[in-house]
């Protein structure tokens, strides 16, 4: 078994780092089109992976989560907001396994 | 501080306010599953306090659950995290010019995605005392929200937790799908990332690795072939 507070340690250093080094660092923009690019895109690559198949695992029923899944991509498409997706989503799931 | 600086701080609080609303549900569930991933209390309401990041905190509680590697541990926190760099990188150009290193690094300490998002829709140079605004009526609803999740995720029934427990995939929808609808390149990415996740989770050898190695991979080839094939235009 790791240590639980070396694992917290690595974890806020380096969420701290990366949000405070270019800020008090960098005084120009970054010009390297390709490095521009690959960090305009990961957050959305990373988030899409770690949501599927995961959503599946974290109910009890995983047709709830894939069921959450469409219904949150429906609601944020048509313009709902971080919170009301959340709950949409949470809703979704409550329903389905009450039904199943 | 002066009459000016205080109203530009309370303008700030102010906008935090909602965020902060929204952190201490998000943070509830954080809360629940740290619990679930085996911290004690107190190491769950310090990773609240000292991260404040919720791909970030996901990532790193169910790893620790996992018992990886630190390495590991370093890697997957290196990649969930990245867009920070870009965030930061994109806020040292937005603040004012005389900002001294000391609280450059406060500002920082604190960037989360909706901070950076109401700093950066700011009209011209924004001042620390604007961001130290934000920061203070959303940062504490964080750590609360942990808090409350820890000791509540013990006591409520699992129809409950199940439900609670797609929240924050709530969230990561809610990031990804708006900028997908206006283009075309996001929304394929996106598709074709959930659908590569999947055929990973079910595939040897990949479905032998732990999940934050195929998040880790996965992100590093998905990121840099889109990149290469649809560089973003020069603004």
């Amino acid at each position: 078994m790791n240590n639980i507070y070396i694992y917290i340690l690595i974890m806020s250093g380096v969420i701290c780092l990366t949000r405070i080094l270019p800020l008090t660092l960098i005084r120009k923009p970054i010009k390297n089109k390709f490095i521009k690019s690959f960090l305009y895109y990961v957050p959305y690559v990373t988030l899409s992976i770690m949501t599927f198949p995961a959503i599946m695992y974290a109910t009890d029923k995983p047709v709830a989560g894939f069921v959450a899944l469409i219904v949150g991509i429906v609601l944020s498409y048509k313009g709902a907001g971080l919170f009301q997706v959340a709950i949409g989503c949470c809703g979704t799931v409550f329903i389905i396994e009450m039904i199943i | 501080m002066n009459r000016n600086k205080s109203d530009i701080f309370k303008k700030g609080f102010k906008s935090g306010i909602p965020i902060g609303i929204g952190y201490m549900a998000v943070s509830f569930t954080l809360g629940i599953l740290a619990n679930k991933c085996g911290l004690s209390f107190f190491q769950a309401v310090l990773s609240s306090a000292l991260c404040n990041a919720s791909a970030g905190e996901y990532a790193g509680f169910t790893a620790i659950k996992a018992g990886i590697p630190y390495l590991e541990m370093f890697l997957i926190c290196v990649i969930v995290n990245a867009r920070y760099l870009i965030m930061s990188a994109s806020m040292s150009q937005k603040i004012e010019k005389n900002i001294s290193g000391i609280h450059r690094f406060f500002m920082g300490f604190m960037l989360t995605d909706e901070i950076f998002a109401v700093s950066i829709s700011e009209d011209g140079e924004v001042s620390k005392e604007f961001v130290y605004g934000v920061e203070a009526a959303a940062i504490p609803c964080w750590t609360i929200g942990a808090a409350i999740g820890v000791i509540l995720g013990d006591v409520l029934p699992g129809y409950i937790l199940s439900a609670l427990s797609v929240a924050l995939y709530g969230m990561f929808i809610a990031v990804v799908i708006p900028p997908a609808r206006d283009s075309k390149v996001i929304a394929i990415t996106v598709f074709i990332s959930m659908f590569l996740s999947f055929i990973g989770d079910i595939t040897p050898p990949f479905s032998g690795w732990t999940s934050e190695n195929r998040v880790i991979v996965l992100t590093i080839v998905v990121t840099a072939i889109v990149a290469k094939l649809h560089p973003i235009e020069e603004e």
